[in-house]
């Protein structure tokens, strides 16, 4: 200790015993703490990535222009958008982003950035990639540190970004557009709220089924096996598993029947002879269905296990394990009787036609789905717990159930989800402290993070997950506080309503379930917005008592709905005075009379200079083309004004069409016009269909 | 430096902290039952998917014995380039002799060679090599457009949803993935027959142009997409600068 002292005090004396020695001492220590910095500077992270990029360079045979571009701006590089808050400084490193001759170099951080519609100067990078623009280290540019709370965004869930602006589907942001999708169609904003920039909030797409008269429709026991599991009755179901107790899952049956309330009408009984009578060949009632385009709506699973149908209304591979034959029988003939507002149209099917369908309908069963359900009458007390764990699991917010009112913020809402701070989550053990795993997570598996918890456990494949958690995560603060001017919005929601007795009409057929009207309805089918401008008054009424094939590769195809003549009268009247263009008259040039020069003229264009056989059909023993419809009886079924127009821009007259325009010039369209318009079809080929 | 003993501080802490575990780890329940010879592909080779996105066909690869038979309880190991991932990355076998992994790919568009492995009785490894190829925005806007306009008669395959229209054309169409052909045409030859259509390159008239429909970009993005999904693979020429 003594010895130890003395070192000191010897070492205190060389240094400071003398003024001139201290003065030297202290000196040089204050030189050597004014290099600190300098140092620091030197041996920075950024400059050795821009010293790695000059050497990667020197060898190249562009290295003249690529060092010519490094050195325009030398040292820390920054991107300054102040209308977006954006300070990047990412080029300082990355410094290869912009130049088109890089694309052969595939090590970061100098790879060319791939090709985007926006450019980096308009944009910067933390837009789309977030991270922490300012920063100039690796780790706090990239990582989650103490004071940043958004580490780099994983590029599966990169087009959360283009969401933050565009709020209209983009061609080249599919995973956006199928989560959006899905937030509407899984019913995740039944329960949860989403307002969007502009106020509006997202709106449900399923049509969960009312249960206020459930009774009339299923078992009990089926009510109890599908608690249970939904998707043992169907894969497609988008009804999640609550994962309910048997007990629960007995008192919320029991609670359900109990509270269901009849309908008149809803029910059709057998006749009672019926019963006794040979069920009805299977096969017919298959090619009802066949006929009946049921499939374009509704999916059957197949023995392969392969779901095959539409994904409009429910799945029917088990159907008649769940619905009662005498309210299948009431559905069929009208819907919309038990259910004012279904998508299903009402297709006017006679009685022999009904039965038919339900005996096919009622043979889809499943045995085992049913066999292990045993449930004994319920008792009071059932009913009432059943009440109470209705309310408690938030069954109101999807279903209308009589006597239970809707909750309100029954979830919490998720209008800023994307940049939750991270002190409000509670995360998992093991899982990584950011955004994007805890969103996906709790999409994956809600229950992992407490067995209490009451969201319930959805059927997602792994890309439906993904795609759920890039729309959820574009849902940021940025988005929210970006001026609106700077936003692309989407095209408001049309609640377009057609009128008088041909809107009924078309209420009682649903047209909008497959088509689409001035902005509203589904695009299954052609967009009818201007249908009256299109069509020849004789073909579309002939049309729609009987659908004849016009797209022949098609597997979707419009229903026969056996429309009475005066109903196929006024929907024709409707359409023909209402649907029309504004851009030219349809009358304006006459339907037959061309010259034969000019037909002749107009077919040779069409099979050489157009080589429109390649894709429709006019002559079936030659044509073979079936993308586009077939034109074998075009002249009877388009106005030539309508061909016309078409020939010259398809897409003005049907945005979206795959027709290519062929920027025609007049003569050429007057031609194929006068060509097409001589194509009226024969009564054979009629037949024939 | 300074990392280099982070990593080791690191490292030995885990293995210290491994140490003290008493619970048996995942490691000892792979402990691989069964030993094959041969590694097939079952399904999930040659999909296009996105950027960083999880394939939507999970991978699955199957061990089989000299014989042909499917082993089960084989030790298979997923990898691939930098930036693909596997979910689960290594697993046994099921008792049909096959692993199923999902597949996310890497941030940077392009093809992925993605290898699994599988340890043979002898000590010996075997390999089984999959490619699967990533799409970058500018590819996916293309692989969109050929759905919406092109592969009705490029690609030769039906589907119940969408039927060929290959086999209608007296002149057949290249499909996409013809390398042999499509390679051969430079950048401004494709533009000029999409934009003009056959004729433009004396080529058939049953191609229509598309130039009064599509936009530059768009076009751009088309050919990008077919660049990369030819097969064999398309380099680019001219632009390629050796590195030392």
């Amino acid at each position: 200790m003594q010895s130890l002292k003395n070192t000191f005090s010897s070492l205190w004396q060389t240094l400071f015993g003398h003024p001139v020695r201290a003065f030297g001492a202290v000196s040089l220590l204050f030189l050597i703490s004014l290099a600190i910095a300098p140092a620091k500077n030197y041996f920075s992270e950024w400059r050795h990535y821009q010293n790695r990029y000059l050497a990667l360079v020197r060898g190249r045979g562009d290295a003249v222009t690529l060092q010519r571009h490094f050195h325009e701006h030398d040292g820390i590089q920054q991107i300054w958008l102040p209308t977006l808050g954006v300070v990047d400084r990412c080029t300082t490193c990355h410094a290869g982003l912009k130049e088109a001759s890089l694309a052969d170099v595939g090590t970061q951080p100098f790879r060319q950035h791939p090709v985007i519609p926006h450019t980096l100067d308009q944009f910067g990078c933390v837009m789309c990639h977030r991270g922490q623009g300012p920063a100039t280290t690796v780790e706090e540019a990239h990582r989650s540190t103490a004071a940043w709370e958004q580490p780099i965004l994983p590029a599966r869930y990169v087009q959360s970004s283009c969401g933050q602006c565009h709020r209209a589907p983009l061609t080249g942001t599919p995973q956006l557009n199928l989560g959006r999708n899905l937030l509407g169609r899984y019913g995740c904003v039944h329960c949860h709220t989403i307002k969007l920039p502009d106020g509006s909030a997202i709106k449900p797409t399923d049509v969960p089924p009312s249960l206020s008269h459930v009774a009339d429709k299923s078992t009990r026991e089926w009510v109890y096996a599908w608690l249970k599991d939904p998707q043992a009755y169907a894969v497609t179901a988008t009804m999640p598993n609550f994962k309910l107790s048997d007990p629960d899952a007995r008192d919320i049956s029991a609670f359900l029947i109990a509270n269901s309330t009849p309908i008149a009408g809803d029910t059709a009984p057998v006749a009672p002879g019926a019963k006794n009578q040979k069920p009805p060949d299977p096969t017919a009632g298959a090619s009802l269905y066949g006929e009946s385009f049921c499939a374009s709506c509704h999916a059957v699973q197949n023995a392969a296990g392969n779901v095959v149908g539409g994904d409009v209304g429910p799945e029917l591979t088990r159907v008649g394990s769940k619905v009662k034959p005498e309210w299948l029988r009431a559905w069929l003939r009208n819907p919309r009787v038990y259910d004012s507002q279904t998508l299903m149209p009402h297709y006017r099917l006679t009685d022999p036609q009904v039965s038919l369908l339900t005996a096919f309908l009622g043979n889809k069963t499943d045995s085992d789905l049913l066999a292990n359900v045993h449930l004994d009458a319920a008792t009071p007390e059932q009913v009432a717990h059943g009440k109470l764990l209705v309310t408690e699991y938030g069954c109101a917010s999807c279903h209308e159930i009589s006597g239970i009112k809707k909750p309100d913020n029954f979830a919490p809402e998720l209008t800023r989800i994307g940049s939750k701070p991270l002190t409000q989550i509670i995360f998992l053990p093991g899982m990584t402290h950011a955004i994007p795993d805890y969103i996906a997570a709790k999409i994956r598996e809600p229950r992992s993070f407490g067995s209490a918890l009451k969201m319930p456990q959805f059927s997602l494949a792994p890309a439906q997950v993904d795609a759920l958690t890039t729309a959820l995560l574009s849902l940021t603060d940025r988005a929210h506080d970006l001026p609106l001017a700077l936003t692309v919005p989407s095209k408001p929601p049309s609640n377009y309503q057609p009128a008088g007795k041909a809107g009924q009409l078309m209420a009682d057929l649903t047209c909008f379930s497959c088509h689409a009207i001035n902005g509203r309805g589904s695009d299954m089918a052609p967009d009818l917005t201007w249908e009256g401008s299109s069509v020849q008054r004789p073909w579309l009424q002939a049309f729609l008592k009987n659908p004849g094939t016009l797209r022949p590769a098609l597997i979707r195809r419009m229903p026969r709905f056996n429309l009475s003549d005066d109903d196929a009268k006024e929907l024709t009247d409707y359409i023909m005075a209402v649907y029309q263009t504004p851009a030219f008259d349809r009358d304006s040039m006459p339907s037959s009379g061309y010259p034969p020069a000019q037909v002749e003229q107009g077919k040779q264009l069409f099979y050489s200079k157009y080589a429109c056989q390649s894709c429709h059909i006019v002559d079936t023993k030659v044509d073979k083309g079936y993308v586009g419809p077939t034109l074998t009886q075009v002249g009877s079924r388009l106005t030539a004004a309508w061909i016309y127009h078409w020939l010259k821009d398809p897409q003005a007259m049907r945005p979206g069409a795959i027709e290519p325009n062929r920027n025609m010039n007049d003569e050429d369209a007057r031609a194929l016009t006068a060509f097409l318009m001589t194509q009226k079809g024969s009564n054979k080929q009629e037949a024939k269909k | 430096m300074k990392r280099l003993w982070r990593t080791l501080f690191a490292v030995s802490l885990t293995l210290v902290s491994a140490g003290c575990t008493r619970k048996p780890g995942p490691a000892s329940a792979r402990k691989p039952t069964g030993f094959g010879a041969a590694l097939v592909e079952s399904s999930g080779g040659k999909q296009i998917g996105a950027t960083g996105m999880v394939l939507a066909q999970p991978l699955v690869v199957q061990v089989n014995d000299e014989q042909g038979t499917a082993v089960s309880g084989a030790l298979v190991e997923f990898s691939g380039p930098a930036g693909a991932s596997f979910d689960p990355p290594s697993g046994l076998t099921d008792s049909s002799g096959q692993l199923s992994t999902n597949v996310a790919l890497g941030g940077m568009a392009g093809r992925y060679q993605l290898i699994a492995r599988t340890s043979a009785k002898t000590q010996k490894t075997v390999e089984l090599k999959i490619e699967e190829i990533a799409l970058g925005y500018q590819q996916q806007l293309g692989y969109q457009l050929d759905n919406k306009y092109c592969a009705r008669c490029h690609n030769p395959e039906s589907s119940p949803e969408r039927v060929s229209n290959y086999d209608n054309l007296e002149v057949k169409p290249h499909p996409f993935t013809e390398g042999d052909t499509l390679n051969k045409m430079s950048d401004a030859e494709l533009t000029s027959i999409i934009s003009h259509g056959g004729p433009a390159l004396n080529k058939s008239a049953l191609m229509p142009p598309y130039g009064y429909t599509l936009s530059k970009t768009e076009i751009e993005a088309l050919i990008a997409y077919i660049r990369l999904i030819s097969d064999p693979p398309y380099h680019a020429s001219g632009m390629v600068y050796a590195q030392k």
